[in-house]
């Protein structure tokens, strides 16, 4: 029997009522009596000089109430990067200054040059269209390669060049590398894209900035994964507030993915227009706004060496990356594509010599930064893609020869060339677990039924690796984070014995309110419907570095179960004075305080109820009340692993791409709420499979936005998403943290493009069609061209 | 979006009038022309909604004609078409998604002509007269280009008859943000011959496949259209697909639209 509630079970999510109901409360819903509204004035041109901006017409207007350009913020300071990222010489990276609004240029189509404020949304638009804006274009830098050759156009003046950082990891280890590769038995490269995204989080971002005279507090409401993270970056760095006088509350937020992690310019622009005009201040992004506004991920450029033994062993590996920056440095871009990167080039094999050098460039495009997986995908996809091609090369079955370079289960804990140790994994048992759902012995079958039908029919294989739980403080403070990646919970038991858990991590669609309560129900014993799960508002929560990198149970989870435990340690103290029994003896058991060896019991509510009116209470031994705190930093990341299986059927008239089915057996080590899990991994895969079939952010040679809405950025649509084997029984528990869970946010969108690329390139080599690679999304014209030259 | 005058006349007479006001724009479902609006790429003055005007709506069929008065949505010639024409009721039905089939209008669609809509190689394939207020135009004479119709400022589509051949189909390969034609090929087969309509594929908007026409009239099968290739010159490049790719495309629809026509 499965259970029906406490961890293991999988009891529906509790925040879908109010989701399903239309009774959320997300930010747009946030309206406060008096409220102006800006719109934001945006760049048309991908570089330019700003030579005159003339609002005297746009403020002239009825109900206009100000027009905001950079000189409002000469006082205030840029937006600020949460990461420094060291390259390979010793020198720190170079960080332009990135302003609220444009400042004498303009870097990207989207570029804020200046804000309406009005009475009303329609009047804010209106006076934009009045107000004169005289911009120079400047030549576009759009190409990685040429914006970092000799003489290339600059997109910030005051740069010695586009060259963000020259990272090279592990810098000692690269002419051994070198070395290796060189006397090789076989080496199989592999150049490819990994195509640029936009997250398009289901709600669009959303920011509303109150100001209270009386007392001098600012409030921001705002769409955000970690509103304590925006506290301390808006106010500590641009706009010089104290915590104590500012609140941040991100409340219900539809989707994130990783966009609504940064703080962005309209965030800080809402605040400090709310106290200039002594005016709540709401701006509500558009969709059409989103794709010019919001980061973006991924967009490396890779080439990939694999060296290999006459065994078929890895003995080395090589990358060099470009990755883009876009035109300034988003919160934790710098972060990506080096440690979220470089650190996973090992994935789940032994390889013992990698190098990865990653060359981050400027140009004049959207920033870009985390998007679900975060540099983890960008590794998978191209060690899983060469994998495969090295299997082709020498003709042997490509889960053999990732079988024959696995660790093995009992290598763990497993120190890696790159940095980080594995804990715990057993990789051969998720292969064998894929392989059996999937039915791989039986695909020659399947093809052939596929052949008589006139198509192509190929089967995709992808083990990946990630680290999840971020992340030791201690550790990426050394790294270059500007921040520590801890996290806090407040246990508050009331005195009827109802619950309220105050937890740093932010719920935006993973289930936290459902899976969080699961937890401590089963600790306590008590039902969830007693315990509330309370998040988002830093005037609530004491501190919280938020929800991303697949951290929240592993993190935020055991922040809550340190604090839990201090509870429950209390309570027994107390129960123990209310039966005259020794502490030691007090066992909690069903929500039921009781002695060992004898029938004295007391009930959960008994005690919290002593707890507040301490009539017969250890006063000189312990206080009244029942709430504690509690910080955990975890030990190490967390390793979730699995392999996944893709099956696909090429239409060799078209090149259509049917995705027939998919599998995932993960190991997540221990699970909370198995229900909610899979549903984490069938978001993943279906973020995954749309950047490997149909996502594509498309800039023209001139810094133009091709693919600037839903009529040609293919998002995946429900119909577009085939039937999903999602198994996560092969679990191997986390060996640092209490509860021995993983993480399962990401795994599906860093597992799945592989797979999807392998399974086509499959179904042409079986055809005949020695193609070796096809750069994602493989659309239908993609496929085709790749077929026919 | 703009501040606008609303209108619903219910005679085409009114509507007509209406229409010759200084920037005035008829609006049918206005599933092109709300959003449009809304991006502030088009203010009109005033809106002429058509559909209100009494006798422009409804599927009728007589003596091998189906008549669709022009502000039937797509979802209402997808169900009443379907037995009387099959091939434009399947058509329609692969329009868009469900709001836009339940709101948008084959006069709209018609009017606006994009070049990778639907419904213009259904009228070109199948040798349509488009009846307006004024006239009726041979669908040969109707599209004139991308986004260019024979129609007058004030020119109202009140009905659309096509003619119903003896076997038809669609086939639309979709553009897959979207998921308009990317190439959609229209083949209807009639007595004295076999008509080919292509649509997203070219830079001048709906065309007719003129060498498949004939391949096909003296022989009705897709083996006869082995041979042919399409020239890719004045094809649409973009994202999706290349001028080669759409050309490609135009062969093996039509081919497509051969096998499947009933």
């Amino acid at each position: 029997m499965p259970k029906d509630s406490g961890i293991g079970a999988s009891p529906k999510r509790r925040e879908d009522v109010r989701f399903l109901t239309g009774t959320g409360n997300y930010t747009d819903d946030i309206n406060i009596h008096g409220q102006a509204y800006a719109w934001f004035i945006r760049s048309d041109a991908a570089h330019g000089k700003i030579n005159n901006i003339d609002a005297s017409a746009a403020e002239a207007m009825d109900g206009v109430l100000k027009v905001f350009t950079s000189a409002d913020f000469a006082e205030a300071g840029g937006m600020p990067c949460g990461w420094q990222v060291t390259d390979r010489h010793g020198e720190a990276m170079q960080e332009p200054k990135h302003p609220i609004l444009a400042e004498g240029k303009v870097r990207h189509v989207g570029d804020p040059i200046a804000v309406v404020v009005a009475d009303t949304p329609d009047l804010a638009r209106d006076a934009a269209e009045a107000v004169e804006i005289d911009i120079e274009e400047l030549e576009a830098v759009m190409d990685m390669k040429a914006a970092v050759a000799d003489g290339a156009t600059k997109v910030h003046d005051d740069l010695t060049s586009n060259l963000c950082y020259d990272w090279g990891f592990v810098e000692e280890n690269r002419e051994a590398v070198d070395e290796a590769i060189k006397s090789a038995a076989h080496v199989t490269t592999l150049e490819l894209v990994n195509n640029r995204l936009v997250a398009n989080p289901m709600e669009p971002r959303v920011a509303v900035g109150d100001y209270n005279r009386a007392n001098d507090e600012h409030t921001l409401y705002t769409t955000s994964q970690n509103p304590h993270v925006i506290r301390l970056l808006m106010g500590a760095f641009v706009l010089g507030i104290p915590e104590h006088k500012l609140r941040v509350v991100a409340p219900d937020v539809g989707g994130g993915f990783g966009a609504k992690i940064f703080h962005y310019a309209e965030e800080a622009f809402v605040t400090f227009a709310a106290k200039a005009l002594n005016r709540p201040v709401k701006w509500t992004c558009s969709r059409s706004e989103a794709f010019i506004s919001d980061a973006h991920g991924r967009d490396h450029v890779t080439k990939i060496e694999l060296a290999m033994d006459e065994n078929h062993k890895f003995t080395a590996i090589r990358t060099d990356t470009y990755a883009n920056m876009g035109a300034y440095l988003s919160t934790f871009a710098p972060s990506v594509p080096t440690w979220l990167h470089g650190t996973l080039m090992a994935g789940n094999y032994t390889t013992p010599l990698i190098y990865v050098n990653v060359k981050a460039v400027f140009t004049n495009t959207v920033p870009v930064d985390a998007y679900r997986g975060a540099g983890r995908p960008e590794a998978t996809f191209q060690l899983e893609r060469v994998i495969d091609k090295a299997a082709r090369e020498l003709d042997i079955d490509p889960v053999e020869l990732r079988r024959i370079n696995f660790i093995q289960p009992d290598q763990f804990p497993y120190d890696t060339p790159v940095a980080v140790s594995y804990d715990t994994g057993n990789y051969q048992a998720t292969m064998d677990k894929a392989l059996e759902i999937s039915g791989y012995a039986d695909f020659e079958a399947r093809r052939a039924e596929s052949e008589a039908r006139g198509k192509l029919r190929g089967i995709g294989v992808a083990h990946y690796i990630e680290a999840c739980g971020i992340a030791p403080s201690n550790l990426v403070g050394q790294l270059g984070a500007r921040a520590g990646l801890y996290e806090s919970a407040t246990v508050r038991v009331n005195a009827t014995g109802s619950i309220s858990v105050f937890t740093g991590s932010h719920s935006h669609g993973q289930g936290h309110e459902t899976t969080f309560a699961q937890v401590v129900a089963e600790m306590i014993g008590v039902d969830a419907s007693q315990i509330d799960i309370v998040h988002g508002d830093t005037s609530k929560v004491p501190m919280g570095m938020g929800t991303y990198g697949s951290r929240s149970i592993a993190v935020g989870g055991s922040a809550m179960v340190r604090a839990t435990e201090k509870i429950i340690n209390k309570a027994k103290k107390i129960a123990a004075h209310l039966m005259e029994a020794s502490e030691a003896d007090i066992e909690l058991k069903d929500g039921q305080f009781s002695v060992a060896g004898t029938d004295k019991s007391v009930a959960w509510g008994d005690v919290t109820l002593a707890a507040y009116v301490p009539h017969n209470y250890p006063l000189e031994e312990i206080e009244p009340g029942l709430e504690e705190s509690a910080f955990y930093d975890p030990a190490n990341f967390t390793y979730p692993s699995g392999a996944y299986i893709c099956e696909v059927e090429v239409d060799p008239e078209t090149g259509e791409v049917d995705m027939l089915g998919f599998t995932a057996a993960d190991d997540f080590g221990n699970v909370i709420n198995p229900m909610i899990v899979e549903g984490q991994v069938h978001g993943g895969l279906a973020q995954g499979i749309g950047q490997a079939m149909m996502e594509n952010c498309v800039y023209d040679e001139n810094g133009q936005l091709l693919s600037g809405s839903f009529m040609d950025y293919t998002m995946p649509r429900a119909d577009d998403m085939p039937m999903m084997n999602v198994d996560h029984s092969c679990q191997t528990p986390c060996t640092h943290n209490p509860l021995g869970v993983k993480g399962c946010g990401e795994a599906g969108a860093i597992g799945s493009p592989p797979a999807v690329v392998n399974a086509v390139i499959d179904a042409l080599h079986r055809a005949g069609n020695k193609v070796e690679h096809i750069d994602m999304p493989v659309s239908p014209a993609r496929v085709w061209k790749a077929m026919h030259g | 979006m703009n501040n606008f005058e609303f209108v619903k006349p219910s005679t085409v007479e009114e509507a007509s009038a209406a229409l010759q006001s200084e920037g005035a724009q008829a609006l049918g479902g206005g599933q092109t022309l709300l959003p449009t609006m809304k991006q502030r790429l088009a203010s009109p003055e005033t809106l002429v909604s058509l559909t209100g005007v009494e006798g422009m709506v409804g599927v009728s069929a007589s003596d091998g004609t189906v008549t669709v008065g022009g502000t039937t949505t797509h979802a209402q010639v997808a169900a009443e078409a379907a037995s009387a024409y099959p091939a434009l009721a399947a058509l329609a039905g692969q329009i868009g998604d469900p709001a836009v089939r339940n709101r948008g209008t084959i006069g709209g669609s018609l009017a606006n002509n994009d070049p990778a809509a639907c419904y213009p190689s259904a009228a070109l394939g199948s040798g349509a007269s488009i009846s307006t207020n004024k006239r009726n135009i041979a669908a040969d004479d109707y599209f004139q280009g991308m986004f260019e119709t024979a129609l007058e400022e004030d020119e109202i589509i009140t009905s659309v008859s096509f003619p119903v051949p003896e076997a038809a189909s669609y086939q639309k390969f979709l553009q897959p943000a979207s998921r308009f034609a990317l190439t959609g090929v229209f083949v209807a087969k009639f007595p004295g011959g076999v008509r080919v309509a292509v649509t997203g594929a070219s830079n001048n908007g709906v065309f007719r496949w003129t060498e498949a026409e004939e391949a096909l009239s003296k022989e009705f099968r897709a083996d006869a259209l082995m041979d042919l290739r399409i020239n890719h010159l004045n094809m649409i490049s973009d994202l999706h697909g290349s001028q080669e790719y759409r050309a490609h495309l135009v062969g093996v629809m039509t081919r497509r639209a051969v096998e499947s026509a009933s």
